[in-house]
């Protein structure tokens, strides 16, 4: 998974660094709008709940800073009170507690129509009645704008998504890539401070969305407009976001930078939802050790309050038969029981001496001879650094 | 390919085209007799007494001539009288104002009921539709007490000064319309209801979303998907209100005739059948280019094909 990072184009670097945009376009974002106040686009959620019934909390004391144009990214199984959370900011919804503050501004008393956000719906929510150029040129046309400037700024929206040639059109004769595309066009025509995205890639197929994706995270980082994603979907989160925030039964577990999530989760749910992962209860022993259903390994920094420890597949080092190198820690011994081909890579199940399963990635950097097949016997290592440990 | 398998071939296809024609008459059959026989023929017989004579007991009588069509037009023996064009103009504007409130009262009945949880909405549809399994000679009977002079309505419009003290609100137009429309909501409100009940509301949402609120939000977001009932609640009020007998003949009272009860009079009163089957196909022709250039309104307003009957 990680090595997969280094396809996306220079943004991936850019995830350490936090906030965001690159120095270059910060200035010129600055320069072409000097009265933009710092806090414009900034999303601030306070002790947001909404509660539908007494056992169906939606969303669980929420709070959550969202910066200035960040690309950040709601994730979370279905169910799990995300998109809720993303209708409280747009205002189709109510939080029944806390307060959500937009560019520095209270929204509770703001209605949606009032608000300086705009949607790009799941179903993308396209008026069937009015043609293309007509759809997107709506917001504007609701805010009273001159129809030159409607018809230019339209225009320059539908060119930037290469979607003028369909201006004439109705939805109903575009296909699904294209009706996306109108849908963001319509939202983002009206420069927002804040874009909110509700799983709009979802009905696309896997390559259109991969080519969506990064369109949409370059039209983000050109535009600089804070964009809050939801999807349910880990891989889309890690390609797109600047930041995450992973969403279980209404409550926000854990938020930060994608490479933080995915190496430091925080919980057994997030380390589950994100990736793959071999996770087991375990508990301290002296001398930077502990006791794990695999056996005793050593751990870089043990923790004896944190009683689950987690190592991501890939992350683990398989050698064949009399291949292992010598006087290393956490070297264990086991047959491989499984092996799925992925191309890119190779995903086993070996089955370690003491009956403990482990699930390792390998990736497919040598002649395809030199895989591992089941039966054969490996020796698995598991490096300290490697291991996490985390809550419950 | 041998001339025996293009035979065999030809001879597949004409099965074939045999079997074809043989469901299309079975399946079609029943229901182009019935309209044949109670539709085509009883109307084209109408259409034939329209150019007889009047006989002396109201019949129809040879010689053949146009006469009863002029008197149609206005012309009788009289010399000509604007009676049947204030007849006819009485019958359109009855009719489209009922048209008009229907679809007034209608909205906000079928938005309070798409929003009501599902399990309850036939039941609310229901009590929409209950009154019209009653007989409309029944209900509207009911009318003229509601109406006549010493009811608690026809009060209030004493009071307010718009109308004499000891009359009613019936007999008269106002009666009328108020019978139309009332007669005529169930219609309006069933095809509107099943348009609204598919309501996208995600389009409302991003109606709300894009900056529109009240009567803006309704008319880019609500009214367009909901064209298609409207339309066709428009032609199942206004065209049975246009040549209705029961609610002119009991509410309108002598002065404010409709078109509907000048035919029957001709069949039942006066009578005159070629003068009645005359104006029964001046109706039909009227009725017929008003749905056609409906139909070519609807088409302009767009996807509202699927609403013409």
């Amino acid at each position: 998974m990680p090595r997969r990072r280094a396809d996306i184009p220079a943004g991936g670097l850019r995830l350490m660094a936090g906030p965001v945009v690159s120095a270059a376009m910060k200035a010129q974002h600055t320069a072409s709008r000097p009265e933009v106040a710092e806090r414009r686009g900034q999303i601030i959620l306070e002790d947001i709940s909404r509660v539908f019934a007494a056992d169906a909390i939606a969303v669980d004391r929420v709070n959550l800073v969202v910066h200035p144009g960040e690309f950040f990214t709601l994730l979370g199984p279905s169910g799990c009170g995300k998109t809720t959370l993303l209708r409280m900011i747009a205002g189709f919804e109510t939080p029944d507690s806390g307060r959500i503050l937009v560019s520095g501004r209270e929204m509770q008393a703001v209605p949606a129509h009032h608000r300086p956000v705009n949607t790009v719906f799941q179903s993308y929510a396209l008026f069937p009645h009015l043609s293309v150029a007509e759809n997107i040129g709506f917001g504007l046309r609701m805010r009273r704008i001159a129809r030159a400037e409607r018809r230019t700024r339209t225009q320059r929206i539908m060119e930037l998504l290469q979607i003028d040639a369909f201006a004439d059109r109705n939805p109903a004769q575009l296909s699904g890539g294209q009706r996306q595309r109108v849908a963001l066009a319509r939202a983002l025509v009206n420069e927002p401070e804040v874009v909110l995205l509700d799983e709009p890639l979802s009905a696309l197929d896997a390559k259109l969305r991969a080519e969506l994706q990064v369109e949409l995270m370059r039209m983000q980082k050109r535009l600089g407009m804070t964009f809050i994603f939801v999807t349910h979907d880990q891989h889309e989160a890690l390609v797109m976001s600047d930041r995450i925030g992973v969403m279980q039964r209404g409550r926000l577990l854990q938020v930060g930078p994608v490479l933080d999530v995915y190496e430091r989760p925080s919980s057994v749910f997030v380390a589950e939802f994100l990736g793959l992962s071999n996770i087991w209860p375990v508990s301290a022993l002296p001398g930077g050790l502990i006791e794990t259903p695999l056996g005793r390994l050593a751990i870089s920094a043990p923790d004896p309050a944190r009683g689950t420890a987690m190592i991501r597949p890939e992350k683990i080092w398989m050698y064949g038969e009399g291949g292992a190198p010598a006087g290393r820690a956490n070297m264990l011994a086991g047959v491989v029981r499984e092996a799925i081909y992925m191309g890119a890579s190779t995903q086993y199940r070996v089955e370690l001496e003491n009956g403990a399963p482990l699930l390792v990635y390998d990736t497919n950097n040598q002649a395809a001879e030199r895989s591992w097949r089941p039966g054969e016997a490996v020796t698995c290592e598991l490096k300290p650094e490697n291991i996490v440990l985390i809550g419950a | 390919m041998s001339a025996a398998a293009a035979s065999l071939r030809g001879r597949a296809a004409r099965a074939e085209r045999f079997g074809r024609a043989v469901r299309l008459w079975v399946t079609a059959g029943p229901g182009l007799a019935w309209i044949v026989a109670f539709l085509v023929l009883p109307s084209a017989i109408l259409l034939g007494i329209g150019f007889f004579t009047s006989g002396s007991y109201g019949g129809p009588e040879l010689p053949l001539t146009l006469q009863p069509l002029r008197e149609v037009a206005g012309y009788s023996i009289l010399g000509w009288s604007s009676g049947n064009i204030t007849v006819l103009a009485r019958s359109l504007v009855q009719a489209m104002s009922a048209g008009v409130l229907t679809v007034l009262f209608a909205y906000p009945v079928v938005f309070f009921i798409v929003t009501r949880p599902p399990a309850a909405r036939p039941l609310l549809l229901l009590f929409i539709v209950l009154p019209s399994w009653t007989n409309q000679v029944v209900r509207t009977y009911a009318w003229m007490e509601l109406l006549g002079p010493e009811s608690a309505l026809s009060h209030l419009v004493q009071s307010l000064g718009l109308l004499q003290p000891h009359l009613g609100l019936f007999p008269g137009v106002l009666a009328m319309q108020i019978g139309l429309t009332y007669n005529y909501l169930p219609y309006m409100v069933v095809p509107l209801y099943a348009a609204a009940e598919k309501l996208d509301w995600a389009l409302v949402e991003a109606g709300r979303d894009l900056y529109a609120s009240g009567p803006r939000l309704f008319w880019n977001t609500v009214f367009p998907q909901t064209l298609p009932g409207l339309l066709s609640g428009i032609i199942l009020v206004v065209i049975p209100a246009f040549g209705d007998y029961v609610v002119p003949t009991l509410l309108g009272g002598g002065k404010s005739m409709m078109i509907g009860s000048l035919i029957a009079s001709q069949f039942l009163e006066t009578p005159n059948w070629p003068y009645g089957a005359a104006l029964t196909i001046f109706m039909l022709v009227f009725t017929c280019a008003g749905l056609f250039a409906f139909r070519v309104l609807s088409k302009r307003l767009g996807g509202a094909e699927e609403s013409m009957m």
